[in-house]
């Protein structure tokens, strides 16, 4: 009846596993964090497995705010309610915040030299690069996808086409191929339960 | 550069950030347009130079996108309380600042993924909830492969910007296929980029 569904080795121990977990990682995300997650959460914690991850990111990616802050809130507050979540989330920012103040003050006027602009070009290059691999890595997770492997990789190749070629609005493609998606795999769902 | 904020303009700023943030669909960068409009164009409180330094920063040091969030109301607060040079109530007034953005933007979408998460990971087993998650994996796995692809191919210049599509290209053979540490990749790009090969 079910799908077949990983369950995730590990979870965090309690409050202060959040904390420091997201702490940690936070401070290892240059030009964004979701390599970094990826990486600690799956593959080094294991608290998801990567269907749960990209499940987890899909939602975190529709709603509004910053994925990683809506990743945050999820995993907290899944494991610990809302005390989780707080947890999850200032463990997140707390840190950065302090951080990027005190570069802030310590680099003012460095930041538009022509030094400090290759070194953004360059971690930009390579963050860049990180995220492809993630999204590359997670194609894997597909494979217990409820609409099949092949329908997967032409909904993600419109998708690809649509944002990376096009560059049409991400609005208008999540709102146009998103309920075409769901409503396709709700089909897929209901046919396999029926079989 | 120097302005006067009152009260009444405080709340403008938190009310605005309140409002941007049900906005932010797809990261904290979509809402840049607008935050520039805002500041920058209309009310005059930040300068041009710091809103673009801002985002540059904030993508320079560790942490999620959102910190340009912070960094932004920093620099809104310095120039309100004299900067760095007025000492401590300078620093204060800019701390002031982050505080006002920052929970600003977060409290209204961080109410709603909470509240939302919670209902859908109690109805996981909904035909609905399933249908989403299943639907939404292939379109949420190419739009990172996308990201990539635009973060890359943002450099028009194919004769002077190839070295950085090598550079992602290799970033993303290595992350893919070995377990290096990321911020070992990120320091290698840095370098190059402070050498000025790429």
């Amino acid at each position: 009846m079910t799908t077949p569904h990983s369950v995730a080795p590990n979870a965090p121990q309690n409050k202060t596993d959040l904390f420091v977990s997201f702490t940690v990682l936070a401070l290892q995300g240059f030009g964004g964090v979701l390599a970094v997650v990826q990486r600690e959460l799956v593959e080094k914690k294991q608290w998801l497995t990567p269907d749960e991850f990209v499940e987890d990111w899909a939602v975190a990616q529709i709603l509004p705010g910053p994925n990683v802050v809506n990743l945050s809130l999820m995993i907290g507050g899944r494991h610990f309610g809302l005390p989780g979540a707080l947890a999850a989330l200032s463990g997140l920012l707390l840190a950065p915040t302090v951080l990027v103040l005190l570069i802030a003050i310590a680099v003012a006027g460095f930041a538009d030299t022509p030094v400090a602009q290759g070194m953004l070009r360059g971690m930009g290059a390579v963050s860049a690069g990180l995220i492809a691999a993630v999204g590359i890595k997670l194609m894997g997770a597909l494979k217990n996808n409820p609409m099949g492997m092949l329908t997967c990789i032409g909904m993600g190749a419109l998708t690809f086409i649509a944002i990376g070629l096009l560059r049409l609005p991400l609005a208008w493609v999540l709102l146009s191929l998103g309920p075409l998606s769901c409503v396709w795999a709700s089909h897929c769902i209901k046919q396999r339960g029926a079989a | 550069m120097s302005i006067t904020l009152t009260l009444a303009d405080w709340g403008a700023l938190f009310l605005h950030f309140i409002s941007l943030s049900l906005l932010a669909v797809g990261g904290a960068i979509t809402t840049a347009p607008d935050i520039h409009r805002y500041l920058v164009d209309e009310t005059h409180w930040l300068s041009d130079t710091q809103f673009t330094s801002s985002i540059a920063l904030a993508q320079g040091a560790p942490g999620p996108n959102v910190m340009f969030i912070a960094l932004v109301g920093w620099n809104v607060g310095l120039n309100a309380g004299g900067g760095l040079a007025a000492g401590w109530p300078g620093i204060a007034l800019a701390l002031w600042g982050v505080l006002i953005t920052m929970v600003g933007i977060m409290i209204p979408s961080c109410t709603l993924t909470f509240v939302a998460t919670q209902w859908a990971h109690r109805n996981r087993e909904m035909l609905a909830v399933k249908a989403f998650k299943g639907g939404m994996a292939p379109i949420v796995i190419a739009l990172l492969i996308a990201t990539g692809w635009l973060l890359t191919g943002n450099h028009e210049n194919p004769a002077r910007d190839w070295p950085l599509w090598v550079l992602a290209g290799a970033t993303t053979l290595i992350v893919w296929k070995t377990k290096t540490h990321l911020l070992l990749l990120l320091g290698f790009g840095a370098l190059l980029g402070a050498l000025g090969w790429i």
